[in-house]
């Protein structure tokens, strides 16, 4: 177990350096770079800037230089620990990704809690009342959860808060929050925002997960262990809670790692169609102003994550499923 | 409590299943009686009702199958007034399937031994952990004690190394080793009646032989009664004290072993007898193999359900009813219109 691990860990820096080409030729990739669409905002606004100010400008963002080049600078600084500075804010990017990581992470978890309080009860539900009313109506939940994109659940839910009841439900904190340091009260008013998008963001996963468990669980029910533990006498609830519920939920537990990435990166579309001040509008629009290391430290993180989130998922699923635990012993 | 009464009388029992294609009769009718002490055999081909008979007799039918009509009567002896022994009948159909006085009853005086050892166990607790929970459920114990009997009960099965395979999962054992596990599960409450479900189908032939001498064993030294179920007629031979033929969810005829075997009475046991291979049999030789195959159970036929098959089925007769079971010898009797 722990050798599998040390493994992985050391295929991290590889993989890591193969992502981060990927990720440099990608935000590179748009014909352009920072500078012109800066231009171009300043010329949106009649101002214009001269060519020698430009030059300045470019050789200070070493823009100037051949592409591998800038893609070897920021290999040094990234060697160090340091993220760079973004081109548009011209603050040092780990600031930018800090102060909104904590809300992204806040708005993840909570998205990721009512996930499985609600799929799991309501799959073990339908799993075991197959076919019953209840059944019914929680699948046909699920269509139209799985269905619905969730950017267009929240459009329709902002439009309902605005037209019926004239609230708007936009962003994380009231107007009289969003710049306030942190405080008790500044807690106490994002919980009061926070349930919506979370809401918003956990409802596909609700029905996706909802429908797993309920697939996983039917195939688990008619197993044989499951007549023996029946007929030792034991409660059915305990029955299905102690077995097939165990096993159906396994592969779930497998999935756990991949919320990692997400709780960084949280929803671009939601998010931006809500504005919530976490990490995924941030990267939207270092992508469109082609704040090529803001964007580019985003991504590394994420690919980051993702891959650590994987490996927690492996070491999970070792921890619950003892045939996956002790295979290599 | 004596060997002379039953210790489980089944009487018309009746468990069919309403599905959307129609109604499953699975089991249209069985009566029964099972002593103390009696290795009682069940055979019959595939989908002829043996396992869901055994799966009521527990009260674990799974849905939508139901028992429609019948009783189950369990004799169990409870103290007296006066400190003796007095005999207790409870009729397991007007239980609540779910409810306590059953679960107490399940596991406790009625154990399985399950059809397939391979998968009837969980994968994912070890066998210690399942054998400790049958223990501690029925018996009040702690888990030490409980862990204590669970070792005691490998043991008895002939497990070797038993400390080790408690802690054990039961895919980390072997076939012959999982039987045997889940033999010691079923006994570990002291059951009077088990039941095992064809308990050798999946192990090899000396495993099979172990197996049954172990159970052989095991009832002798409790004097527990064990339905036996199987499709294999020389299993039955070896083990089973009185036998019940079974076809389509009806009781085609029973007897003591001897009888069934040596002189069958209904053409349905006379056919299946002799579809049996004998050593002195010629090489290649064709086996003689019952005319037809098995009615699916959506169409079962009227009247008796093996005429269409029966050389000697009597036509205008056969095909109209049913043919009662009948006492025709001291402990034989046959449902077949040709001993009316």
């Amino acid at each position: 177990m722990l050798r599998f691990i040390a493994q992985r860990l050391l295929l991290l820096p590889v993989l890591l350096f193969l992502f981060s080409v990927v990720v440099f030729i990608l935000v590179e990739a748009p014909p352009g770079d920072f500078l012109t669409s800066y231009m171009a905002t300043l010329a949106s606004g009649g101002s214009s800037i001269e060519t020698e100010q430009l030059e300045a400008l470019k050789q200070q963002f070493g823009l100037d230089q051949p592409i591998h080049i800038q893609y070897l600078r920021w290999m040094e600084s990234l060697s160090k620990g340091d993220l760079g500075l973004s081109l548009e804010y011209q603050r040092p990017n780990i600031d930018l990704i800090g102060e909104r990581l904590w809300l992204t992470i806040a708005l993840a978890l909570f998205a990721f809690f009512i996930t499985w309080i609600i799929a799991i009860p309501a799959g073990i539900y339908s799993a075991t009342h197959q076919n019953s009313l209840l059944d019914y109506v929680l699948t046909v939940l699920n269509y139209i959860g799985v269905a619905t994109p969730n950017f267009l659940l929240a459009l329709i839910l902002m439009w309902v808060a605005y037209a019926q009841f004239n609230v708007s439900i936009t962003g994380l904190f009231s107007s009289d929050y969003i710049q306030a340091p942190w405080s008790v009260a500044r807690v106490i008013d994002l919980l009061q925002h926070i349930w919506l998008p979370a809401i918003v963001l956990g409802i596909g996963g609700t029905a996706r997960l909802t429908r797993i468990m309920r697939a996983n669980l039917l195939d688990e029910l008619h197993k044989p262990y499951v007549v023996t533990a029946r007929a030792k006498g034991l409660s059915e609830w305990k029955v299905v809670l102690k077995y097939p519920v165990r096993l159906a939920i396994n592969p779930l537990v497998s999935t756990i790692g991949w919320y990692l990435p997400q709780l960084f990166s949280g929803s671009l579309i939601v998010a931006t169609v809500m504005s919530l001040q976490n990490v995924g509008p941030l990267l939207l629009r270092a992508l469109t102003q082609q704040d090529m290391y803001l964007a580019g430290s985003i991504l590394l993180i994420y690919c980051f994550l993702t891959i650590i989130g994987t490996l927690i998922s492996d070491v999970l699923l070792a921890i619950v499923d003892p045939r996956i635990r002790m295979e290599g012993a | 409590m004596n060997n002379s009464t039953p210790i489980l009388s089944v009487r018309d029992l009746k468990v069919h299943f309403p599905l959307d294609e129609g109604t499953v009769k699975a089991v249209d009718g069985v009566t029964f009686d099972v002593y103390a002490g009696q290795v009682f055999g069940i055979v019959g081909e595939s989908g002829c009702g043996k396992s869901v008979t055994m799966k009521a007799v527990l009260r674990i039918v799974e849905p939508p199958g139901k028992i429609v009509a019948g009783e189950i009567i369990l004799r169990r002896s409870v103290a007296g007034a006066n400190g003796s022994q007095m005999d207790d009948l409870i009729n397991l159909t007007a239980l609540d399937a779910s409810g306590r006085v059953m679960r107490s009853i399940r596991g406790a005086e009625i154990a399985l031994i399950p059809q397939e050892p391979m998968a009837s166990f969980s994968p994912v607790h070890t066998i210690g952990d399942q054998i400790i929970e049958a223990i501690m459920l029925h018996q009040a114990v702690n888990q030490r004690e409980a862990r204590k009997i669970a070792l005691q009960m490998l043991k008895d099965v002939g497990i070797p190394i038993p400390d080790q395979r408690l802690d054990e999962y039961s895919w980390q054992l072997s076939g012959g080793l999982r039987q045997r596990a889940i033999i010691a599960m079923a006994l570990s409450c002291n059951p009077r009646v088990l039941i095992a479900d064809e308990p050798t189908t999946a192990v090899d032939v000396t495993t099979q032989a172990q197996v049954l001498r172990l159970l052989r064993r095991l009832q002798q030294d409790r004097n527990a009664a064990i339905i036996f179920i199987t499709h294999d007629l020389g299993v039955i031979a070896q083990m089973a004290d009185y036998v019940m033929v079974m076809y389509l969810g009806l009781v085609m005829e029973q007897g003591p072993v001897d009888e069934i075997f040596h002189a069958p009475k209904h053409p349905y046991t006379q056919a299946l007898l002799r579809s049996i291979p004998t050593i002195t049999m010629t090489p290649r030789e064709n086996l003689p193999t019952i005319t037809g195959s098995i009615p699916h159970p959506f169409n079962k036929p009227r009247g008796c359900p093996f005429h269409p098959r029966c050389e000697k089925s009597i036509a205008g007769k056969c095909d109209q009813a049913v043919p009662p079971l009948r006492r025709i010898g001291a402990n034989q009797m046959v449902s077949c219109f040709l001993y009316e």
